[in-house]
């Protein structure tokens, strides 16, 4: 299918089928506890659904190798805003399509009643999510960014609560200070190079003369600590555990694509403007990256031994993956960000399915929740307890699963780099000290759990009620849906279509390498980019009411040429 | 005017920030305001200072350069104002909530943690 239009599609359907939800949510008033009877669950999962088929086909069309360039508004590109689709931006559009069926999928069997708009800001994270996915404009990637924030915010605070409010307002905080830092580096790029449109930065700041060269610098690492921000980076982390530890399953699980931005913007803006015909700014950020990525991932790995609950454990997951990805991305050749990014939807599905899965299993536990503490366990343990196990797996980066995979091509690309020794350890001493967490927590909860445990666990409880401040209990002040059977049907098959994607990936491990390296290869062919955006050129429209009115002489001084 | 306008962000930028580092949600929030303040100032200075220039072409102005400001930036000032305004609006309504829940207005909930 070759309707130009198409690429518009991501970003145009799921804000049509919000502001539908908007409407459609404030007449039904929250009615929708029973699940198939409220007609906002149903449009807000066949918006996911078709945003899922638009991007599949999307993909189908980036897979041939061309970089597509969409004019908004018919405006040539460096002065109106262009989007552009090639490799890379499908696979993100497609991933994040995938989490948020799962998603969709879980929240519509009850977390999505807990609170009013739940759909309406679900479709509007996905409309940023996807807009930042296809951009080509850093001013427009600024909007997008705060499209998807506020919408995050929104989602964050549903359901409500002491815990989720004191993780938002750390939240909000810490966002609106990198929003402010976002603006100050894309004013000293506009200041220095007159432009904003990413191709046309690129071969600007390639030109600049010497004397812009502190000037340059600093904004490239201004942005470097934007994105750092949102994709969890070594100092910039903090935020995380809290926020995600707080947040309802399906809007955690929602959000484990939201570091991804980060990880996507730094690939495609360092590849692009700061790469290495960035002139004298260039590569300016790769001497940071994998340092700081190498610390990252230690530290995720330390935070899930220390955790004291599961949830606060897949959140450091998501810390260590995030330094692991941007270490392939800091490693700064063409295998390791092939790596990088086959890692990505690994880690990104794995991270999306176990905040699922925590909130099952912390619904299925009697009084414990998802401390790590031995507890009556009256869900259906084998299965919850498999699909722990492949998650599992897949986290750890043990053989079967994707994550193996992913890491063992990072570790071969980075045997020829300087840093090869120091990523070995890092890489393996965090996977081991993952694998020791995860595998410590999954006997606790499903072998040295049992219904002797239960009295024990009442005990327990009046403790961890206390203590747990900086990790804000998310069943507190809520009352959490336990019905004691496990899982109830759709959260089964939202939790279910993440992990079994997981196996999937592993399986047809082949073609989606394949499609990674040639997304990494065209991410360093900076040039095809340049030429797709600058060089596409508006279409002569059917009606031309500026040309018309030239012609009629309705605006003067304006010269026919 | 340069160093007029300079100072002034830089002013504004120093209060901001050493207003956010103070753990209340109070001088929290008005410390984001005097920042975005000050980003926006500085969005506005990036396209050059220029004063009695008009941004939009105009027949009895010759169209050089000396003769006009850029209209880029005063655009994207306007967005920015506009994001910013909303942001602190929504972060007012958080703070106000979280004094109601939590009984303080220390950021991390202070003692009076009724969770």
């Amino acid at each position: 299918m070759n309707w130009p239009h198409l690429i518009v599609v991501p970003v145009v359907l799921p804000l049509l089928a919000g502001a539908a939800l908007l409407l459609l949510e404030r007449r039904s008033e929250r009615g929708g506890a029973q699940p198939g009877g409220n007609p906002a669950a149903l449009l807000s999962l066949l918006s996911v659904i078709a945003q899922l088929l638009v991007a599949l086909m999307l993909a189908a069309r980036a897979a041939g190798g061309g970089v597509e360039a969409y004019l908004l508004g018919n405006w040539q590109a460096p002065f109106g805003i262009a989007l552009a689709l090639d490799r890379l931006s499908a696979m993100m559009l497609v991933l994040t399509a995938l989490v948020a069926l799962g998603s969709a999928l879980y929240a519509r069997a009850g977390d999505a009643a807990r609170g009013p708009h739940f759909h309406a800001l679900f479709q509007f994270q996905l409309m940023g999510l996807n807009g930042a996915f296809l951009t080509a404009d850093l001013f427009n990637l600024f909007v997008f960014f705060e499209v998807l924030l506020i919408a995050s915010y929104g989602l964050l605070l549903h359901g409500g609560g002491a815990a989720r409010l004191k993780a938002s307002i750390h939240y909000v905080a810490f966002n609106l200070a990198g929003s402010s830092l976002f603006l100050i580096a894309v004013a000293l790029l506009y200041g220095l190079t007159g432009t904003l449109n990413m191709a046309d930065l690129a071969e600007r700041v390639a030109a600049l003369p010497g004397t812009d060269t502190a000037m340059i610098r600093a904004a490239g690492l201004l942005l470097l600590v934007v994105f750092s921000v949102k994709a969890a980076l070594l100092p910039l982390y903090f935020w995380l555990p809290e926020t995600y530890g707080a947040a309802t399953a399906p809007v955690a699980a929602l959000f484990a694509i939201m570091t991804k931005v980060g990880v996507y913007s730094i690939a495609r803006v360092y590849t692009l403007v700061f790469g290495d015909d960035g002139g004298t700014a260039a590569n300016v950020a790769w001497p940071w990256l994998p340092l700081l990525a190498l610390g990252t991932l230690a530290l995720g790995a330390v935070g899930t031994l220390a955790a004291t609950r599961l949830r606060g454990v897949v959140a450091y997951l998501v810390v260590g993956s995030a330094g692991t990805l941007l270490l392939a991305l800091g490693l700064g050749n063409e295998a390791s960000v092939s790596a990088g990014l086959f890692y990505m939807i690994n880690s990104t599905l794995m991270a999306g399915a176990l905040f699922l899965l925590v909130d099952r299993i912390a619904a299925a536990r009697a009084v414990q929740g998802d401390h790590l503490r031995p507890d009556d366990f009256q869900g259906n343990r084998a299965m919850l307890g498999a699909a722990f196990f492949t998650c599992a797996i897949a986290a750890g980066g043990l053989p079967p699963l994707a994550g193996f995979l992913g890491k063992a091509m990072l570790l071969e690309a980075a045997t020829p780099t300087t840093l090869a020794v120091w990523t070995w350890i890092v890489v393996l001493g965090a996977g081991l000290g993952t694998i020791v967490a995860l595998s410590r927590a999954g006997s606790l909860l499903f072998w040295r759990s049992g219904p002797r445990h239960a009295q024990h666990g009442e005990e327990a409880h009046g403790h961890s009620a206390h203590g747990h401040g900086t990790q804000g209990p998310a069943s507190h002040g809520v009352p959490e849906a336990r019905d004691g059977t496990g899982l109830a049907p759709g959260q089964a098959l939202g939790a279910g279509l993440l992990v079994a994607l997981l196996p999937l990936l592993a399986l047809f491990g082949g073609p989606v390498h394949g499609y990674t390296t040639a997304a990494a290869e065209q991410l360093f062919e900076r040039r095809a980019y340049i030429d797709a955006v600058l060089g596409t050129k508006p279409v002569p429209a059917a009606i031309d009411v500026r040309r018309e009115m030239r012609e009629r002489g309705d605006i003067k001084g304006a010269k026919k040429p | 005017m340069s160093l007029l306008v300079a100072l002034g962000i830089g002013a504004l930028t120093g209060t901001g920030i050493w207003l956010m580092l103070r753990a209340r949600t109070f001088d929290l929030i008005l410390g984001l305001t005097l920042l975005s303040y000050a980003v926006n100032l500085f969005i506005f200075a990036m396209g050059r200072l220029k004063v009695a220039a008009p941004p939009i072409l105009d027949p009895s102005l010759p169209p050089t350069l000396e003769t006009y400001a850029d209209p880029l930036p005063q655009a994207l000032v306007l967005t920015a104002i506009v994001i910013g305004f909303a942001m602190t609006a929504l972060m007012l309504v958080i703070a106000l909530r979280t004094h109601l829940e939590t009984g303080s207005d220390h950021v991390d909930g202070g003692g009076s943690d009724r969770t």
